[in-house]
Parts: C-alpha cells; structure tokens; sequence
C-alpha cells in the first residue's frame, strides 16, 4: 500500500467508495505495482479479497506483500483471500490431463470460443463463499483483483466474451454485493493496431469509475523517473468528474512516490 | 619508491582472515546457481557475462529469457550456444529443441570454455591460456600506468560469475557428453492431430516432450526428491519460424494465431513449478502481425532483441564502427519485488570479437540521477534569478 497514492485518490483502508470499477492499464511500463497497492489496500481493509493471478505465481505476490507489511499466506488460511494461480493450474489443463469436462474455472484454455462462464462462476462462488472470519465477523464488501486481464486475449478468448465477463463481476460485485473491482491490461504500443485488444480497452474504459494508466516517459528513458500515470476519475456523483491529472512516479523497493511533473529530485 | 602492483589485489588463496561469509545451509546449493543480490532469486549464468550483467545478474531459475533474432539469426544463434555452453560446463542438463538445424549440430558446434584458476574442474587441463602478450612488455614512458588495470569496455558485474567461452574453437566431444543432454527436432516429429487442443502439432509435442523430461529427471519442485538436485537447461531455436508449423510469419492474419502464445504461457507455468531456465530465440523481424510479438514479449520474462548491423545501412554509419550490432533490452523481469533492476541506461551494443561477444555501452548516460552532487544548487539558491536558473548547470 502506497500512501501517497491514497492521497492522491484520497482513500484509505478506513473509509474508500465501494462499488468502484477500477482499471489499471499500462503501455512500455509496467503497471503492476499498483496491483501490489491494491491487494495489501483491500486485504488491509478487511475485505474479502478474489484474486485471479493469471501471470505469477503465488510465490511472487506474497513475497511482494510480504515487503509491504501483508501476509497472503495468512489471508488465505483464514478465508480472506481466494487466490488462482492462472500458470500453475494451466499446465494440467492444456496438457488435457485432469479428466473433469468443463467445471474447472479455466476452461477456457481448452475451447477459448466458448466464454469464461466458468471463470465467472468461479469469481461468483469465491466472493459469497466464507463471508464471515473466525470471530463471526464479517469480512467487508468484496473485492476482485485480475492481474493481466489481456493475458486471455493471447489464450484466444475474443475480446467480446471478456467484456461480457467484466459486465458480469460488476454486475455481481459492485452493483449487487457494493464491492470493487480492479483490473490491469496492457495496452499496445501506439503505433500497432490490435483490434481486439483497442475493443477491450474502449470497453475498460467505458465501463470504470477510476482509471489509472502508467506509461513510459514521452521524452524517453530516465533512471530515477520509472514514467508517468495518469489518474482519470470518471465517478458521477462529487466533482471530480471526467477529471484528468498526470503525475511522474518512481517505484522504490517498498513503495512508490508520486510527484507532480517536473519536480523530481534529479531535476530539482 | 612505488612498490610494484601495491594497487592490485593480493594473490588468491591467501585468505586467512577470520570474517568468513556465512553459509547458507538452507538453501539448495548446485553447480553454477547462485542466489540473486536483489531479490534472493537462484539465479544462473547465461554463458554471456556482459549480458548477464545487462539483465540484472543473471536469469533467475524459473524464467525465460527471450531472443529476438537478428536478421540473419548468426548472433542470436551464439547466444543460445554460450547458454547451452555454461549449462554443460557447469554439470546442468540440457534439452534443445530446433527446426532447421538438427539439435546434434548445434550441439557440436558449442563454443570451448576458457580454463584459468577459477575455472570448472570438469573441463580438461592443457588448454590454450589466455595471455595478453601487451601485459608482459614493460613501459618505458608513462610507467607510472604499468599497474593500472586496462581500461574495460565491456559490461562486467564485480563478481566473477559464468565462464569464459573461446568461439573460435569448438568444445571438446568428451566434455559436451559428460552431461545429459535431451533434444527434440521438429522435423522428424510426425504429426499427430490433437483436435481437442488448442495448440498445434508440433508446439503441443514439444510442451509434452518437456514435461515428461521434467517429470521424469526429477526437476519438479512440488515432488520431494532425495537426490541430488540440478538445474535443466532449455534452449529453444527459432520458436514461431513457419517450420514449426506456424503462419506467423507468413500471413498478416494467421490462422494459428494463439498457438505459440499458448504454447509460451503453458511453458512458463511449467517453468515456475519446476529447477528449469529456457532461452527461446524468436524471428521477430518475419512477424507480420506487430501485436503478436508483443503480446510475445509480455509472455516472458525476460526479453531482448538484437539487431545486427548486417545488411543494414548502420553497417557504414561511422557511428557504429567498433560494433557489430545493437542489444535492445524490450523487458526485464520483475520478480519478488516491486522493483526491476535499473540500468543506467538502454544504448547497448554488442560486437563479436575473435574469440568473445561482448556487449558494452554506446556511450555514457547523461549525468542527471539524485545521486550525483550538483555544486551549481547552492548557486541557484543564492543569488540568480529565477529566470535563468533552468540552465545553469548545463553551461561549460
């Protein structure tokens, strides 16, 4: 968990807007610190957490969380976080070892043309299962994560069948149960014209509350500015809408800063 | 008065002191492995020192390291022999798996370790020694610079990791057979049509091939394993060419278009869970369809690309005399941690010397970071004005 970036969006594990719709996206950067940030924001608040890890592995983003003061191997014992670790499961998959048809949550892998109705029956039963911890209290309102929605762009599900998905988690989670949502996907360079990947950002993009997109340095590479994000907050209700702000940031080992343009400490 | 080579370091062996570094039972100690200074990865050698320095010390146990290929595929194809190489010299097993060129050939053409004190007991003593006759003339004028170290071009961490190769000679049959050495060759593959599955034929058996060798030679973390543990090497040639069965490089729009992406992310989740590294060398100069290659590179973990001066117009640019080609780094992997290694700066160039590849800075990064003291700071705080204060320390 950043602070400086809850203060940016002013939220904190105390008191943030639910039924946010967040997307991350990133271009010749890498935006997967943030999804760091969240994942110790949610667990740290107390939500019940739904991560789909499609592009690590377990081991990576605990280790990760374990720098920024959370423990995944903790939340997962107690119930708080449901982890799918997309690499490790795939190989049994593909391989068409495991013989059980079509029940798993990444069936998609097998016929990418038939949707990611699994998957989302996945997410749906992981946010509602175990909603109370050891004490009988209540785990706050629940939260999925997707680290690398793109990803199954690659695996041959068409970008259709991922919106259609999307809709439905937030149709679940942020409308009916007031959770939030965070995805990240990375977009193409400028220059080259994916349909399917411009289809699912315009989608991302259309459908969210917050954006947030981290991209390289426009003037090119610098050791101690990692690039720069732009926050665009699109919520309707308070003043901030459709309001655009660019900020330079740097990632350090257990954390990131953010500055306004031009006022890092190598310039100044 | 000045006592001969009183700035070198003492001779080797000497070293009594009584602050020995603590050894760290826990962890799994093999042969040419060791653990990563950032993030506590086990990390091994790609045969390249230089590059290996380039992509933060080493490939980390578990990753893949891709190679654009350069546009005649010469420089790309040394880098997967310098990895396959060390994987030899230093007892690792190998798999390679290639389409135009039978595995057996690429094999034989591995380039010969360079023996010195430090070198691995396996390879054979007598060897050629690399000594630099200009070292043994001494200085007449100027003596003062006898002792000083010659300048180093070539990136190069302070520890002494991986070997030295000599690519003007091959490696020794004996020493190239003392290790296990697995090979698939997509030619002979007879294909089989798997309808179910999502990949084709040949990137279907090569993932099955892999599996079963990581199976079966015990490389699979999950398993217990009593024995000896070991890393094995993947060398994977020319992944994407249209004799791996795939259109890729012919069509704008193939038809397999997910099938090698497929085929990289099943690769990287059995790399995860198993002691296994691979190099999978890429044509993406024959890639029509741009998007492909970087969904490609996201795949990996590590990416590079070379691009040779060959053929090109670079090759005359008086720019690029000293060089054979330019080394992009597209990607470095960011593991257990939230940051990546930073270099300091992303020109590089490689160049093939008679014996060696190397790869060296183009020119020096500008001198702008918060590490470096910058006197003009109090100036401007002092006295100027605001006005002209912007380029004060960029005057001469």
């Amino acid at each position: 968990m950043f602070p400086e970036l809850n203060s940016i969006l002013s939220s904190s594990p105390d008191s943030f807007r639910s039924g946010d719709f967040i997307v991350l996206s990133d271009r010749q950067a890498d935006a997967s610190f943030l999804i760091h940030h969240y994942l110790s924001f949610y667990l740290r608040a107390g939500c019940k957490v739904c991560f789909l890890g499609l592009v690590q592995s377990f081991s990576h983003y605990s280790a990760v969380s374990q720098r920024l003061g959370v423990s995944l191997t903790q939340a997962r014992e107690k119930g708080q976080l449901v982890f799918l670790e997309g690499l490790k499961d795939s190989i049994g998959v593909i391989s068409q070892e495991e013989s059980s048809q079509s029940k798993l949550p990444l069936s998609y892998l097998r016929s990418p043309g038939a949707g990611l109705e699994c998957l989302f029956k996945f997410v749906e039963s992981s946010v509602s299962q175990n909603t109370e911890n050891e004490d009988g209290e209540k785990w706050g309102p629940p939260v999925l994560l997707i680290d690398d929605l793109s990803v199954l762009l690659s695996l041959g599900v068409s970008a259709g069948a991922i919106l259609d998905f999307t809709l439905y988690c937030q149709a679940t989670i942020c409308s009916e149960l007031q959770g939030n949502i965070v995805i990240l996907v990375r977009r193409e360079e400028e220059d080259v014209d994916d349909e399917g990947s411009n289809l699912l950002q315009k989608g991302l993009i259309h459908q969210c509350s917050l954006a947030l997109h981290v991209e390289g340095l426009p003037t090119g590479y610098c050791r101690d500015i990692h690039g720069q994000m732009e926050v665009w907050w699109r919520s309707r209700e308070d003043a901030m809408y459709n309001q655009r702000k660019v900020f330079h940031y740097k990632v350090h080992d257990k954390g990131a800063s953010f500055f306004a343009r031009g006022t890092s400490s190598a310039l100044l | 008065m000045a006592v001969p080579g009183i700035g070198m370091a003492g001779p080797a062996g000497v070293n009594t002191t009584s602050f020995q570094k603590k050894s760290r039972s826990k962890l799994v100690s093999i042969p040419g492995t060791r653990p990563s200074v950032q993030n506590g990865q086990l990390i091994v050698s790609t045969g390249v020192t230089s590059l290996d320095y380039v992509i933060g010390g080493g490939l980390a146990v578990g990753t893949l390291l891709l190679v654009e290929e350069d546009r005649y595929d010469s420089y790309s194809r040394m880098l997967l022999k310098y990895f396959l190489a060390e994987g030899v010299v230093c007892g690792h097993e190998v798999f390679l798996a290639s389409d135009r060129d039978h595995p057996d050939e690429i094999m034989q053409e591995l380039p010969s370790p360079i023996v010195d004190e430090v070198g691995s007991v396996k390879t054979k003593e007598g060897q050629a020694q690399p000594c630099d006759q200009e070292n043994q003339d001494t200085m007449t004028i100027a003596w003062r610079y006898q002792n000083q170290p010659k300048v180093q071009n070539a990136l190069a961490s302070s520890v002494r990791f991986g070997h030295y190769y000599d690519v003007s000679k091959t490696m020794e049959p004996e020493v190239r057979q003392a290790v296990k050495c697995h090979s698939f060759y997509a030619l002979q593959e007879s294909p089989t049509t798997t309808e179910l599955s999502l990949l084709s034929s040949p990137y279907h058996a090569l993932l099955q091939s892999i599996q079963s060798v990581i199976r079966k030679e015990g490389f699979d973390v999950s398993t217990p394993q009593s024995k000896v543990r070991n890393v094995l090497r993947l060398g994977l040639h020319s992944l994407g060419s249209p004799l791996w069965g795939d259109d890729l490089c012919c069509t704008d729009n193939p038809t397999h278009c997910h099938a090698l992406t497929t085929f990289l992310y099943a690769l990287r989740g059995l790399l995860r869970t198993s002691l296994s590294v691979a190099v999978v060398t890429v044509p993406s100069h024959l890639m029509q369809n741009k998007s492909v290659m970087g969904q490609i590179i996201r795949l990996s973990d590590t990416a590079i690309a070379l691009e040779s001066f060959r053929g090109s117009e670079k090759e005359t640019n008086p720019l690029y005399k000293d060089y054979h080609g330019l080394l992009h780094v597209r990607q470095v992997p960011r593991l257990n941690c939230l940051v990546c290694e930073v270099p300091d700066t992303k020109d590089l160039a490689f160049k093939l010397k008679r014996k060696q590849f190397t790869i060296e800075r183009l020119h020096l990064p500008p001198d702008l970071s918060e590490t470096v003291s910058r006197v003009s700071k109090i100036e401007l705080a002092g006295g100027c004005g605001t006005t002209a204060t912007g380029n004060k320390h960029l005057d001469f």
